[in-house]
């Protein structure tokens, strides 16, 4: 490790960009689901009618003075712990500068001693990323610009502001270094988003701003010091961190090779054009004068408080994704676990196992179907159990079983037997089936000999006259099956 | 103690501060803040390496308040009070100089 | 004119032996001789205030339960925030302003019958000694209006001197109740920090600011402490106890209690001053008490800390008034001309001054050479009025260095004006409780305050040794 580098992580020859090394962290504010603000008792909604959640304390009005929310706090812990952090006595700062949208002239923040301190982040294949801090904040109002183009700043004739979302409470959860490719970046937000939703500390909506992430960039030669970051402001989804990271570190290196230097600044991501801009250089950096806010007494959660939050935590989404891996016999990494644990109903795929369901199935079913049920589907688990048994068993086929397990979601549940034998699904048991094929053979001896010969293509019209005589009943993978068990015999 | 005050950190600190000073109302400042922080200087006659700050005289830690949701002030009212607004909010003339 | 106490009113008005009406226009009738000349209010709110008192006159005639303060006629320091009600904190910049809530101590006085007559007029955002700093002029102490009647809270101190309520409220940042108390021959509470609640104090220097009491008898005071003190939910830093219990002290005497005596004081208090001061500890020792020298080797350094702590709390906590939400704007071609204009044109110079100040002392580069080793001398005060607590159980000193001065005594220097804290100023670093209490007259026959100075949650103690002063003087 070189002294320079806050951070022990080296990248691999394949993560080397031209065989320069990215260095990312990640500043992420998330907006707490509590009722009301963080210091004082209007509400914490998003969406309604502007300034209709606004109080003495929310706007700054004079005399107004900030009195902190237990359950604000609760969830910062709650996230803290999730994140493997260390829950300490802190205090909160003023942070001062003057901005239409933040009503007191200063943000009341975490400044050296932040709530939460030095937890980590597990991403798949057992990269490490360390969290410096995870501190307490209120948010600031909205700022709209009339007059200009497409509601931007520049050039904009005034601007109205709404003070609905002022004081709402935020977590800033800073990452260390230790990200060195776009797609650990990625990850990282994806896997703390996971996290946020199941510890229940946010509804973590990128698009309606509840989640918001600033990337620092910089790049260097492996084995030199850390390169000038800058900072890229307000990256709004997933995909916009990536395309963001990898625009900026090819600037970046663009600009050492051609001989300049990065000069550090805080940037603008225009995902339309997918471009960093310029927002300030560090020199017109403000001068926050930060100091003890006087209004407010330190927080020092005790070791009681602290443990009874940690006791309360439920299972976190890297434990719920392996349990959910070993149970289907699916990747850890797939596509299917995570989206089912994300939606929080990985406890309804072990509940159709536990009556007795094909797990795997299952997980297919819900990752397909279930997208807009809630973690606790309304179908009951034994319905779906149903299902999968009848597709296992070849009941029916996968066609129907999707068929079925629509009507399933739409009527929230029923008896699956009966809707079958209704839609006229009942497929052939074995013993019929083989009947049906041995038929199929005898009345088509040339094609059977060209199949048992390994012309692959004439299992087509023996399948097909399968079909026929058992009037589509027949599923075509079990006749496939036979055939070919029939050949190899 | 740092250097003595100069104009041009007065003048900077004005425009920290959102206060419009005119020529003479720096020059006027530079001096008077000249003046008291010299006084200041009397401090520098105190041991203070193994004294902690105090922010607030009476300690207290831990003051909360349960989440629970009160009635929001009337936007009519509060709007009332504002030099400028449209459309139930806030107006301020166009945002520049600022980041976005 | 008899002056009424608010013990007297609150009795006889809940007793229907005196109608609250009638006092609030004895009350009125003063202010219409009066304050003309000596300009103690801001605005008066003489037809609210007669909804009110009458009011009460029909809640008493119908037998209802009134509160401990019935038909008290109080004047409010104008940073104190009415609900709908002009608070303006005699600034260009709030000028206008209709607060949407009332301070607490406000509802709980309304809470008690008391009967609001007006706002005070204040040194700008209470910062100055003299009431000299008001946007809209000075105030005049009512005992010789060539003189001031001390600051911030002049206008509350002089509403009270002159009859125009039976008592006032203002806010003690570094003496702003106690000097003016003393410059007009009242009695000024400044709690102990904490014990009153500041939600609806419009903020000078967040962790100094005391809302406490004006009036003219120790035993008003402590009735008026026993109303507005006690927890609030509403202010962080609100002690988390009830009121204390003070009118049942006052008759206990000092007999055993040990009175502290600084013996290293600040010097540059004049003789007459300093003679009452020797008086007030004779009489303490006559009822009983014992004299104990103490020292305060720190104290000379308050007025250094404070004029750092103070203004850099005031720059951050008046940040807010830029234009956007409440009070003056003045339009320009864009928001930063739109900030630098409406500030400069609705802050007074001395506001500018310590807004200028604090902005500095807080800046990169200079914390730790003033806002940080001015929080280090706070300590060390703090520790020096712990171990001198150690030794006695209050401290006399005088209030105030001088009797009330004439205008433009002392406008031309900050530093001047500055120094009429220098007693007072320690006390609000340290958080203590404290009082100014008249003990006589001194030079042109003016009143002299003596100050009871108490630790953190000593006002029981302070009250007993302030009503003793008030029956030897
Ligand atoms: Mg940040
Ligand atoms: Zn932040």
């Amino acid at each position: 490790m070189n002294a320079a580098n806050p951070s022990s992580v080296v990248a691999t020859a394949e993560q080397l960009i031209d065989g320069w090394e990215l260095v990312v962290g990640l500043e992420v504010h998330v907006e707490l689901a509590t009722r009301t603000k963080l210091f004082s008792a209007s509400a914490n909604r998003f969406g309604d009618e502007p300034n209709t959640h606004i109080d003495p304390v929310t706007l700054g009005l004079p005399g107004a003075l900030p009195v902190l929310n237990r359950h604000a706090v609760e969830l910062a812990m709650r996230l803290g712990l999730a994140l493997n952090c260390r829950v300490q006595p802190c205090t909160f700062h003023r942070k001062n500068y003057f901005y239409p949208d933040l009503p007191k002239a200063y943000q009341v923040s975490q400044y050296d001693q932040p709530l939460n301190v030095d937890g980590f982040l597990m991403l798949p294949g057992d990269v490490r990323i360390g969290i410096e801090r995870a501190h307490l904040e209120e948010d600031t109002g909205k700022s709209t610009h009339f007059g200009g183009a497409e509601g931007r700043i520049a050039g904009s004739e005034y601007s109205l502001i709404d003070f609905n979302r002022a004081g709402v409470p935020l977590v800033e959860i800073v990452s260390r270094p230790d990200i060195r490719t776009s797609e650990q970046a990625k990850q990282y937000v994806s896997e703390l988003r996971a996290i946020l939703l199941a510890v229940g500390a946010s509804d973590a909506k990128m698009e309606e701003g509840s989640m918001r992430c600033d990337v620092n960039v910089s790049v260097h030669k492996p084995g030199t010091a850390f390169g000038t970051r800058c900072e890229i402001k307000n990256v709004n989804s997933i995909r916009a961190v990536g395309r963001a990271i990898d625009y900026e570190a090819r600037r970046q290196i663009d600009v050492i090779i051609s001989g300049g230097a990065i000069k550090q600044q805080t940037l603008h991501w225009d995902d339309a054009a997918g471009r960093t801009n310029v927002l300030r250089t560090k020199e017109d950096a403000d001068d926050y004068r930060y100091f003890l806010e006087p209004d407010l007494v330190p927080l020092a959660p005790d070791t009681a408080w602290v443990e009874r939050v940690r006791a309360a935590l439920p299972p976190l989404p890297a434990a719920r994704r392996a349990a959910l891996a070993t149970l289907t016999g699916q990747a850890r990494e797939s596509e299917a676990i995570a989206v089912v644990v994300e939606r929080g109903q990985d406890s309804y795929v072990s509940e159709v196992a536990k009556v007795g369901g094909d797990a795997a199935r299952a997980l297919v079913y819900v990752q397909q179907a279930f997208a807009d049920e809630p973690a606790t589907p309304r179908v009951p688990a034994g319905d779906i159990a149903a299902l999968t048994l009848m597709e296992k068993n070849a009941k029916i086929t996968s066609t129907q079983a999707k068929t079925l397990l629509a009507d399933l979601v739409a009527n929230g549940g029923g008896d699956v037997i009966a809707m079958a034998k209704a839609k006229g699904f009942e497929s052939m048991d074995t013993g019929a089936l083989e009947s049906l094929v041995d038929a199929a053979i005898a009345a088509d001896p040339d094609a059977w000999a060209k199949f048992k010969a390994g012309e692959q293509k004439a299992i087509g019209a023996l399948v097909g006259a399968v079909m026929k005589s058992s009037k589509g009943k027949a599923d075509g993978k079990a006749v496939t099956a036979l055939l070919q068990a029939k050949a190899n015999t | 103690m740092p250097e003595p005050i100069s104009r041009n950190t007065v003048a900077k600190v004005a425009r920290l501060a959102r206060l419009d000073l005119t020529e003479a109302e720096v020059d006027r400042m530079t001096d008077q803040l000249a003046g008291m922080l010299e006084h200041f200087r009397d401090v520098d006659a105190l041991d203070l390496s193994n004294v902690q700050p105090l922010n607030q005289p009476i300690p207290l830690t831990n003051v909360l308040r349960d989440d629970v949701e009160q009635p929001s002030l009337d936007r009519d009212e509060v709007l009332g009070n504002a030099p400028a607004a449209q459309d139930g909010r806030f107006r301020v003339p166009p945002i520049i100089g600022f980041e976005e | 004119m008899t002056r009424r106490t608010v013990v007297d009113i609150a009795t006889q008005v809940a007793a229907g032996s005196l109608s609250a009406s009638t006092v609030l226009e004895e009350n009125l009738a003063a202010i219409a001789a009066r304050e003309h000349e000596i300009h103690a209010f801001n605005l008066v709110t003489a037809d609210k205030a007669r909804e009110r008192a009458a009011q009460i006159d029909a809640d008493v005639k119908a037998g209802k339960k009134v509160g401990r303060l019935a038909g008290v006629t109080i004047a409010l320091k104008d940073n104190l925030c009415t609900r709908g009600v002009e608070t303006t904190c005699s600034s260009k910049i709030l000028a206008g302003w209709k607060p949407p809530y009332d301070a607490t101590v406000v509802r709980r006085l309304a809470d008690e019958g008391a009967v609001v007559v007006g706002k005070t007029n204040l040194d700008e955002f209470a910062m100055g000694s003299s009431t000299e700093n008001s946007a809209f002029g000075p105030t005049r102490n009512p005992l010789d209006t060539s003189r001031v009647p001390g600051g911030s809270s002049g206008g509350s101190a002089a509403a009270v001197a002159a009859g125009f309520s039976a008592a006032s409220f203002g806010s003690d940042t570094g003496g702003s109740i106690r000097q003016p108390a003393a410059l007009c021959g009242l009695v000024g509470v400044k709690p102990t920090y904490g014990m009153v609640s500041r939600q609806g104090l419009v903020a000078f220097g967040s962790s100094l600011d005391q809302i406490g009491p004006f009036t003219t008898t120790v035993a008003d005071a402590a009735l008026l402490m026993e109303v507005i003190a006690g927890h609030d939910p509403l202010d962080s830093t609100s002690l988390p106890q009830p009121a204390p219990q003070l009118v049942n002290v006052l008759a206990r005497g000092v007999k055993g209690l040990r009175i502290g005596r600084v013996a290293d004081m600040p010097e540059g208090s004049s003789p007459d001053v300093l003679a009452r001061l020797d008086a007030a500890f004779d009489a303490l020792r006559a009822a009983g008490a014992t004299v104990v020298d103490v020292k305060l080797p720190s104290m000379s350094f308050g007025l250094t800390a404070y004029y750092l702590v103070a203004p850099a709390e005031a720059s951050s906590n008046l940040a807010r008034f830029d234009g956007v939400r409440y009070g003056l704007r003045v339009d320009a071609k864009d928001l930063n001309a739109m900030y630098g204009a409406t500030r400069a044109a609705g802050f007074g110079d001395e506001v500018k001054r310590r807004i200028m100040l604090g902005t500095y002392a807080l800046s990169a580069g200079y914390y730790d050479a003033y806002y940080g080793k001015a929080l280090k001398v706070r300590r060390l005060i703090a520790d020096d009025f712990a171990k001198a607590y150690e030794q006695c159980d209050a401290i006399l000193t005088p209030t105030s260095p001088t009797v009330a001065f004439k205008f433009g005594d002392k406008t031309s220097n900050p530093l001047t004006m500055y120094l009429c804290d220098v007693f007072t100023i320690p006390t609000n670093l340290a958080g203590h409780a404290a009082m100014s209490v008249p003990f006589g007259t001194g030079d042109a026959g003016l009143p002299v305050g003596v100050q009871v100075l108490a630790p953190a949650l000593g006002e029981a103690t302070m009250f007993q040794v302030a009503a003793e002063l008030e029956r030897s003087s």
